[in-house]
């Protein structure tokens, strides 16, 4: 702050007092207060307490505390469910943190949003690769949101009002699929096996891989929704795809995914990105923005007209169709959607699948090796990813904080739901980017805590 | 500048049109180690078609894209309804924290405690500008936002036993996400006509509420950039028709400090923190879309929020399920790195700064509407909040020229054009919102420039009519791309089969 009266009163605000009275006199007024004449005097300027205000100084020292508290996320962890710690290529902060990327809104105007359409442009052909479909949007808030949406899409089309989820689903998608449905009344059933589809659902979802890890055949699945005249809906961890079969070739009509892992670290979960991609039977039905190729109008100075890139379809929109919109969908997550397709694109098609490869042996060589500890099972329930179920000597809850106390984060506990597998289990995630040595950590742990010895 | 586009036709080749087989932009490790089975052949992939560059040619061509694009940090960027003004970097620095970054959105809340007392702090503090106290920072947009506000209204009238009250009012003013989350919640819309000053009309809304009315979604100040002169009484109707005031805090920029939604009498609202609190909009996300509710309605909230722990020294903060809440409307927490730069922007300012930022904002807003006012028609004139809304029907009328072409021709002087077409009761609508973080020499150059584009539009219309001159690119053939989409980057024979 300054001690001149008439300076700027932040430094994110240009005009002085000096300015301010220029300004003021022309518009016959002397002071700023008298702008806000209008407002009804008894509520006008309330006392709101709110923190004393801080110098950029202060602020990073008081953020810097803050970050502090939290418990190093470098140290070892095997929490999953969801969320996956990655390996990100380095040019993606780079590219990402252009302030021409940043400080853009929604690409309105395409003469001087070329940048972010041609970007999101080769986001929708990323997503249509890996998922095996034909169209893409430019992305949603999360892959739960995204999962909803598609219910949605599913129950407008088919104009049922009910929708199946198979099991195992990750719990807080069941739960976004629920409170979107609420809304438009939408059932939610939630299924142990494509027989008990009906024709009264608009579609089935199926997560894959499912919820405690394990690979799914999409293709019985997708048969069983299109003999109900359900649609398959499928969420799809989009880096596992980097060695599975793309769902859009096993029979899925919409598959949607998490994209947050590739583009950056964990966040505490968010920003997130929600892919959302689709048969092109349902484009018109889709829900958020799509980005379109063309061409100029007319060639400037008398070249070929140029190739450029504009949003599309917008007749779906909220802006335009207001309440018979696809969806209320507007402010996305484009600049997590940049960077996922960055990371995707800097891995290429050997790096994708040569990563995905490599955390398919990884997490496999760590299950083996704690399988191999007395007193420990892995769960063999089929082929899996990157997560397993571990049953140990002690409840799950207990092996969990003997691990705290060791400095290593459990698995998830999954002990409480209806799987017979899950049974005092944890569910423990390795992935390309889990260290050797935490591995190893980890390992030493479990056969101290069987054999007795203390942390 | 001469940039790459100067001399090719970037647009035409994609990084998969650029890819040579055998390059790589980054090396990943080999597994050295014993081999897992294999999986079964019929749930791997085969091919995976994805560009292949070298690092160096990753680079050049998402910088080369880089150019192309216009964000505050190139220039003035009076997106009306949208409160684009300048993002601090020193947020997007602290929200980068390592020890922010790095946490798992499920580790144990004794692991994440810095990050929690942030959220819970920036909750209190929302709660305190919009005298709402009641806060969930979990919807990623002010869409979720509304989505989330509008599925607690319709959650409380059931659990109140009145479930039959399944219409939503709206001013014809209103941002085309209102309805369009209102019909998302099942409920249907009655659009009420603005009054000729262009608030909203007390008899209007009288006439339409009886007992189906759940809600009035209203924008404060509204669209037109003015201040809803019978707030007061539009609350009181509503609030005696037994239904829930909505409050859109899309345009809170000029209410800081100043006045409070809570004190108006409203039940609930949502804020969009990408554009009153600074955090960068990243060319369409991510956002940040929280909900500030009354008490009366803190039970109903989008799960989670967070609550201070009760007894516990070391878990100062935990996450917590309303009791009644509608849900989740997300995986995981919200936007965190969104709501941490949030938290740092109010911190830097404190409560005169908040108000220094309202009053500036509609200083700018005024000023920018006293000197435009001799060259475009202000259809609803008098004092303004954050933005001005002309029109540029005179223009059209008389010379044959559209706010469209206004908005391009803006491009050539090195401008972002203001909001156009919207609100849609204003024909021609220019939308104009300056912000306060504009200097006084930028309005009186935005506006110098836009009374020589009316200059124009009478002595050379077509200058207008072909404009933009000097971008990247000139107009693009937006209709073929409705009509004929080409959605994707195809292989080559695919592309000439499509």
């Amino acid at each position: 702050m300054t001690d001149d009266p008439g300076g700027a009163p932040t430094p994110y605000i240009p005009n002085t007092g000096a300015d301010q009275a220029i300004m003021l006199e022309r518009l016959g007024l002397e002071r700023v207060e008298q702008l806000f004449d209008q407002l009804p005097a008894q509520y006008r300027d309330p006392e709101i307490e709110l923190p004393r205000r801080l110098s950029e100084a202060e602020l990073v020292g008081a953020m810097r505390r803050r970050a502090a508290a939290n418990r190093d996320g470098d140290r070892p962890s095997f929490l999953g469910a969801g969320a996956y710690r990655r390996f990100v290529p380095a040019v993606v902060q780079h590219l990402v943190s252009r302030s021409e990327f940043v400080t853009s809104y929604t690409p309105y105007q395409p003469e001087i949003s070329q940048g972010t359409l041609q970007a999101a442009f080769e986001y929708q052909s990323v997503v249509c690769e890996l998922t095996g479909m034909d169209v893409s949007n430019t992305g949603m808030y999360d892959a739960a949101s995204a999962t909803a949406e598609a219910c949605l899409l599913a129950a407008r089309v088919t104009k049922r009002q009910a929708v199946a989820v198979l099991e195992p689903l990750h719990p807080h998608t069941l739960e976004v699929i629920r409170a979107y449905g609420a809304g438009s009344d939408l059932r939610v059933d939630v299924v142990t096996s494509a027989a008990e589809l009906s024709e009264e659902h608009a579609c089935l979802v199926a997560q894959q891989p499912d919820f405690l890890g394990r690979i799914r055949d999409v293709e019985p699945l997708a048969r069983a929704a299109h003999d109900a005249g359900a649609l398959c809906v499928v969420a799809a961890d989009p880096f596992a795809l980097g060695v599975l079969r793309a769902p859009g070739d096993a029979g899925a009509d919409i598959v949607t995914g998490e994209g947050r892992d590739l583009a950056g670290p964990l966040n505490f979960g968010g920003p997130s990105l929600g892919l959302f991609a689709a048969r092109n039977h349902f484009l018109r039905q889709m829900p958020g923005r799509i980005v379109g190729r063309t061409k100029e109008l007319h060639g400037a100075d008398g070249r070929e007209p140029r190739t450029g890139y504009v949003l599309t379809l917008q007749a779906r929109e909220q802006f335009i169709r207001r309440s018979r919109a696809t969806s209320n969908f507007s402010t996305g997550q484009a600049l997590v959607a940049l960077a996922f397709t960055i990371a995707v694109q800097a891995l290429g098609p050997v790096g994708l699948r040569c990563s995905a490869e490599l955390c398919y042996q990884r997490a496999h060589h760590a299950a083996a090796r704690i399988d191999a500890l007395p007193g420990f099972t892995v769960r063999d329930t089929g082929p899996w990813f990157q997560e397993f179920l571990v049953a140990g000597p002690l409840p799950p809850e207990e092996l969990s904080l003997r691990l705290a106390e060791r400095g290593i984060q459990a698995g998830l506990d999954v002990s409480g739901r209806p799987e017979p597998e899950t049974d005092g289990a944890l569910l423990f995630c390795v992935t390309e980017a889990t260290p050797d040595e935490h591995i190893d950590a980890l390992v030493q742990a479990l056969s101290d805590i069987s054999e007795g010895r203390h942390a | 500048m001469t940039s790459k586009s100067d001399r090719e036709d970037i647009g035409a080749r994609l990084s998969f049109d650029r890819s040579v087989s055998g390059r790589r932009a980054v090396d990943t490790p080999e597994w050295d180690g014993p081999r897992a089975e294999p999986l079964p052949e019929g749930l791997t992939r085969g091919g995976l078609r994805l560009p292949e560059l070298s690092q160096g040619q990753l680079v050049r061509y998402y910088t080369a894209l880089s150019h192309l694009n216009f964000g505050v940090d190139s220039g003035t960027y009076p997106l009306g309804s949208c409160t684009m003004k300048y993002n601090p970097k020193v947020n997007d620095e602290v929200a980068g924290l390592p020890g922010f970054a790095g946490v798992h959105p499920l580790a144990p809340e004794v692991e994440v405690q810095g990050t929690l007392e942030v959220l819970f702090e920036l909750q209190e503090m929302l709660g305190a500008i919009t005298g709402l106290p009641a806060v969930s920072l979990a919807p990623a947009a002010g869409a979720q936002g509304e989505l989330a506000g509008m599925l607690m209204v319709k959650k409380v009238l059931q659990e109140r036993g009145e479930g039959e009250r399944r219409r939503v009012i709206v001013p014809d003013s209103a941002h085309g996400t209102n309805p369009a989350s209102a019909a998302m919640v099942g409920f249907t819309v009655t659009e009420i006509p603005s009054g000729p000053g262009g608030s909203m009309d007390p008899a209007a809304l009288e006439r339409e509420l009886d007992d189906t009315v759940a809600a009035l979604m209203v924008t404060l100040p509204n669209t037109l950039g003015l201040w809803e002169r019978d707030i007061e009484r539009v609350v009181r109707l509503v609030h005696d028709n037994g239904s829930y005031v909505y409050g859109d805090g899309a345009n809170l920029n000029p209410l800081l400090g100043r006045i409070r939604f809570g004190d108006l009498g409203f039940d609930v609202v949502h804020l969009n923190l990408h554009k009153t609190f600074s955090t960068p909009h990243g060319g369409g996300g991510p956002g940040a879309g929280p909900v500030c509710a009354t008490p009366e309605l803190a039970a109903y909230l989008p799960a989670p929020v967070i609550v201070p722990a009760a007894v516990d020294d070391e878990v100062r903060f935990r996450l917590a399920r309303p009791t009644s809440s509608i849900g989740r409307l997300q995986q995981f927490h919200g936007n965190i790195g969104v709501l941490l730069r949030a938290y740092a922007y109010i911190r830097t300012l404190g409560l005169d700064g908040l108000r220094a930022t309202s009053g500036a904002a509609v200083l700018n807003a005024n000023y920018l509407r006293s000197l435009l006012e001799e060259h475009y028609a202000l259809p609803y004139p008098g004092t303004v909040m954050h933005e001005a809304v002309f029109s540029g029907a005179r223009q059209r009328r008389k010379h044959g020229v559209r706010t469209y072409d206004i908005a391009k021709r803006l491009i050539d002087y090195g401008f972002h054009p203001p909001t156009v077409y919207f609100p849609l009761i204003v024909e021609e609508a220019l939308m104009i919102e300056p912000t306060e973080t504009e200097a006084r020499e930028d309005i009186e150059a935005f506006a110098a420039t836009m009374a020589a584009i009316a200059e124009e539009a009478a002595q050379d219309p077509d200058v207008l009519h072909n404009a933009p001159h000097t971008a990247p690119i000139s107009r693009l053939d937006e209709a073929t791309a409705a009509r004929r989409p080409e959605l994707r980057w195809w292989p080559g024979e695919q592309a000439r089969e499509e």
